[in-house]
């Protein structure tokens, strides 16, 4: 297990984490925010994501999954892209969480919360880090078939089944 | 002058190799890396690459010392 605290911005903290072992995202979120005890009365919104491995993809059962990191560049690329997010909205505090190594289905992946005083930043905050973790952090996922086969998952998708009209 | 080489995920497996270590006498760019340690296979269209952990462009110079990093679009979260 890793863990990388950040604190480069005196007003604004991040903790950032990647983890082999499995993740209770509502633990994680109450504790983190138990130790937030400078922010008590600040934070008017929380905005969490939780990302979960679905059993199923592209039409086809997934019994497993391994995810692959570059150590070092993750977390780099994490915490720029939360310096980001802080640029552009008045971010109190944030926490991201990436699971690595192997996964079931069911497991949360990623953990995504935003801390402030209004819902708007929260909301928009976290789902700037999240997109851009997408599109940005090196994780590469290779699952395993119900059928034993392994296929790297090439791309990502833009994250909606329809289109929303 | 020594710069190192890293592939990951698909584009490690492709290439066979997840590390490499070249000697240059000058400094060469990021798709001439590849081409020097990878002259019969194409760099596939959609390769990232990144020096130091940062994203960069294919005509970025890579310098003495520096780690060079090649993989696949990434598909994280």
């Amino acid at each position: 297990m890793y863990w990388h605290f950040f604190r480069r911005l005196p007003e604004v903290d991040v903790l950032i984490r990647l983890c082999e072992a499995a993740v209770d995202p509502w633990q994680e979120i109450a504790s983190y925010q138990a130790g937030l005890a400078k922010l008590a009365g600040k934070y008017g919104a929380t905005s969490v994501f939780v990302g979960s491995m679905r059993d199923f993809n592209q039409g086809d059962d997934v019994r497993s999954m391994f995810l692959e990191h570059y150590p070092g560049m993750t977390e780099k690329q994490l915490q720029h892209i939360v310096e980001q997010a802080q640029e552009q909205w008045p971010i109190l505090e944030s926490l991201v969480i990436h699971r690595v190594g192997l996964v079931k289905p069911e497991d949360v992946l990623v953990v995504v919360a935003v801390w402030s005083a209004q819902r708007g930043d929260a909301f928009d905050a976290s789902r700037f880090i999240m997109e851009n973790l997408k599109s940005r952090a090196p994780f590469w996922k290779k699952e395993v078939l119900a059928s034993g086969a392994e296929r790297w998952v090439e791309k990502n998708t833009d994250g909606y089944q329809h289109q929303p009209s | 002058m020594s710069i190192k080489v890293r592939y990951f995920a698909s584009l490690k497996e492709s290439v066979g190799r997840s590390e490499d270590e070249l000697q240059i006498t000058y400094p060469l760019t990021v798709h001439a890396v590849w081409q020097q340690l990878n002259p019969d296979f194409a760099m596939p269209d959609a390769v990232l690459a990144a020096v130091n952990m940062d994203y960069v462009a294919l005509d970025v110079l890579v310098l003495d010392g520096d780690v060079l990093a090649f993989f696949p679009p990434v598909t994280g979260g």
